[in-house]
């Protein structure tokens, strides 16, 4: 019911449809959104577009067989999904990686995160409504991190460059140098997008104070990642639970105070200067030795289980293995931060309008293909 | 380092509020019988110096003869970690107590167990298939699934 002067409407909740195929759903998401005019009172997501049941497909691969298929986990980050994977087999069998491959895998997650934040912030503004700019501007930087990988493995998107043990090819004799040009460059970058966003009213005005999430909401919906870390939740399992050799580097967890748009967006944009920090420290400590552990072609884990987890872009990205001694997993189960980090988003949008509710979708940062795996 | 809590400990714990509870305390999981999973996950949630708070994940493994429902937990409070487990050994009707109304996070996973390994969670709000569409045959996850 709404009352204009002496005139009464009469108002009817109706449903609208996003997606799953719509510029803002990042993929094949889809929601049916339930309005009151233009006020967002429930959503529902629906998932499934993408399944391709990745989990059951693991089942009837070998061990090394299935990390091409983590790279289509979250495709946007392929290097972190890797390495989760190979984490949890080595977690499983017992091995030990050499010193130079942690150090490469360190150096890849962060180039990762780096290039996962860059698409994170521009499409997140590009939701909000600053079409295409900033975008152009953070692919222009993922660009350069994409020919870092093409020069380390051959591929652009879908890596499939960690091993279980190692890595599966060491860094060419050019990389070093080329990543020490970026290094270079990639400050300033930040700089720029900073001095361009950071004060910006149209961005203030659009997610300061828009959606927020709670800080027990966050813990008790299982939310993990920068999602969480905006809301003041100070857990990153780089420090919380060290893996790799993580537990060597210097770096700070950013945190939010609110827990809304704006500080989401802004975890982001620190983090990635954590990333920097993280990189050059291990540009200055890497040694020289073996790339990968001597394994077996066919790897046969003792039967038991085994859970291991890492900190990647998104979230608490995690693989629950069950072995049976054969050389295929028995079970391999994905705890996927996408779907996990959706869960509040119903909660997160009731009450705003509907550009608020792509606004605030676009704040999670979500990949459909690990959602539905 | 997030700690493994020592399952001998808890188990001792938890028997003694709870007698009859625990199916097995094995070395790294505790796994205890489904009637009395609630009880005990609402215990581990809210008891001072457990607090587990943190939902990290829950999924199902068909082993022929039972199901195996896996939840691990964490307290971020105090960085510490348990994984608990529930057996359902009915396979035309597996059931187990849903723990949404824990913790929340739990919502969209239950609905993933409950569309591609079949086991219903009772007290779920909204359980219905959720990667696959409706009308769909079969849980695609069991180990008996013919594709």
């Amino acid at each position: 019911m709404t009352t204009t002067g002496e005139i009464t409407f009469k108002t009817e909740p109706f449903v609208l449809n996003f997606g799953p195929v719509h510029p803002s759903t990042h993929g094949v998401y889809r929601m049916r959104a339930t309005l009151d005019g233009e006020v967002v009172l429930d959503i529902e997501p629906v998932f499934g577009y993408l399944h391709r049941g990745i989990e059951k497909l693991a089942e009837e691969r070998t061990y090394t067989g299935f990390i091409p298929l983590t790279d289509r986990l979250d495709y946007i980050s392929p290097m972190s999904n890797n390495l989760g994977y190979c984490l949890a087999v080595e977690k499983l069998a017992g091995i030990k990686v050499p010193e130079r491959a942690e150090y490469i895998r360190v150096i890849i997650a962060e180039l990762q995160r780096l290039a996962n934040h860059c698409i994170a912030v521009g499409s997140f503004l590009s939701d909000c409504g600053a079409m295409f700019t900033p975008f152009m501007y953070m692919f222009r930087e993922r660009e350069k991190i994409l020919d870092l990988f093409d020069m380390v493995c051959g591929q652009r998107l879908t890596y499939n460059y960690m091993r279980i043990g190692g890595v599966s090819q060491d860094i060419p004799d050019e990389f070093l140098p080329a990543l020490h040009k970026f290094m270079g460059t990639m400050p300033g970058m930040i700089e720029e997008w900073e001095n361009l966003l950071k004060q910006n009213e149209i961005l203030l005005a659009r997610t300061k104070g828009v959606g927020i999430l709670p800080r027990e909401m966050a813990i008790n919906c299982g939310i993990s990642g920068p999602v969480a870390r905006g809301s003041g939740v100070k857990w990153d399992l780089r420090k919380a639970d060290p893996y790799s050799i993580y537990d060597r580097f210097e770096f700070d967890i950013p945190t939010g105070e609110v827990g809304d748009c704006y500080d989401r967006y802004r975890v982001r944009v620190e983090e990635m200067k954590q990333s920097l920090r993280i990189i050059k420290q291990a540009m200055e400590k890497i040694p020289s030795g073996p790339i990968r552990a001597e394994v077996p072609h066919l790897i046969r884990p003792p039967a038991g289980e085994a859970y291991a987890h890492i900190e990647a872009p998104k979230g608490e990205l995690g693989f629950y293995i069950v072995s049976d001694n054969s050389i295929a997993p028995y079970r391999c189960h994905v705890r996927p931060t996408s779907l996990i980090n959706l869960t509040a988003l119903r909660e997160m949008v009731k009450g705003w309008k509907v550009a608020d509710l792509i606004a605030i979708f676009g704040s999670i940062d979500i990949t459909m293909g690990e959602v539905d795996r | 380092m997030t700690v493994p809590l020592a399952i001998k400990e808890i188990a001792s714990q938890i028997e003694k509020k709870y007698p009859g509870s625990i199916e097995e305390a094995a070395q790294n999981s505790l796994v205890v019988k489904s009637d009395s999973l609630l009880a005990i996950a609402g215990y581990l949630k809210d008891t001072e110096g457990l607090k587990f708070d943190y939902f990290n994940y829950v999924t199902a493994v068909d082993y022929y003869t039972y199901f195996e429902v896996v939840y691990q937990l964490t307290s971020l409070e105090f960085n510490h970690t348990v994984i608990l487990k529930t057996r359902c050994y009915n396979r035309e009707n597996p059931a187990v107590p849903s723990v949404t109304g824990l913790w929340q996070g739990a919502d969209f996973q239950e609905r993933e167990i409950f569309d591609l390994m079949g086991i219903r969670f009772e007290g779920h709000p909204n359980l219905k298939r959720i990667f696959l569409w409706e009308g769909f045959q079969g849980h695609p996850l069991r180990k008996d699934y013919l594709q």
